[in-house]
């Protein structure tokens, strides 16, 4: 009796964490159509999902030790790998879209990164200038 | 009862794959595409864990593996080409 409840319970916060899982995952992908600019749905599509993946991992990886006795490591690698990759390939793609001059949304108000680069560009220029050889892009 | 909320868990990252597919053919720049490419990898990902705990079985979790290493692999060369014009530095 108490073993088949408990049965019952796990199966029922297994399902609910997969369904928590399924619609983070339908949230980001509705921030992705909605929002106006890259960086804004790369802020959506990146942590949203990541999130999402992790929950429905989770779950498979409770699913198989309660209910299949298998404690399945390589659940727990791809857990791992796609926390730590996830939020990295974000980061990379929005460096890409700023440096190769995607412009940012009409409505934003504040840009930190633009006085930087611009600094960064004229002290590159001025030693090239001085140096004479060809220094690498950064 | 889990299999009904599996199935329903994955009619809903279908339906969250298809609006990955709309954002990829309209995005107006190159990085919106990469990014959508990289939401659909990952959202697939999901889908065949779900279909794991589907079936019963842990055959597929070797494919959970591969797609999660594909996707990075593809979105990192993709952001690199879109930069800095090639993929490996010379």
């Amino acid at each position: 009796m108490t073993a088949e409840m408990m049965s019952r319970i796990g199966e029922f916060l297994i399902a609910i964490i997969v369904l928590l899982g399924a619609l983070l995952g339908a949230l980001s992908a509705f921030g992705l159509v909605r929002l106006p600019d890259v960086y804004m749905r790369s802020h959506a599509a990146t942590k949203s999902a990541t999130l999402g993946v992790l929950m429905i991992l989770a779950g498979a990886f409770l699913y198989f030790a309660f209910y299949l006795d298998h404690i399945s490591v390589k659940l727990l690698l791809g857990i791992v790998f796609v926390f730590i990759t996830g939020p990295v390939a974000g980061h990379l793609n929005g460096r890409a879209a700023y440096r190769s001059g995607v412009s940012l949304w009409e409505g934003s108000v504040h840009d930190d990164l633009k006085p930087v680069l611009r600094r960064e560009r004229e002290q590159l220029q001025a030693g090239k200038a001085e140096s004479g050889e060809k220094i690498k892009d950064v | 009862m889990i299999n009904g909320i599996l199935i329903a868990s994955l009619i809903i990252l279908s339906l969250a794959i298809l609006a990955c597919l709309y954002r990829l053919i309209k995005g107006p720049s190159m990085n919106d595409r990469i990014m959508s490419l990289d939401t659909i990898g990952i959202l697939l990902l999901s889908i065949i864990a779900v279909l794991c705990m589907l079936f019963r079985t842990s055959v597929y979790v070797d494919i959970i593996l591969l797609i999660g290493i594909l996707t990075f692999i593809g979105t990192t060369a993709l952001a690199r080409y879109i930069e800095r014009g090639d993929v490996i530095d010379r």
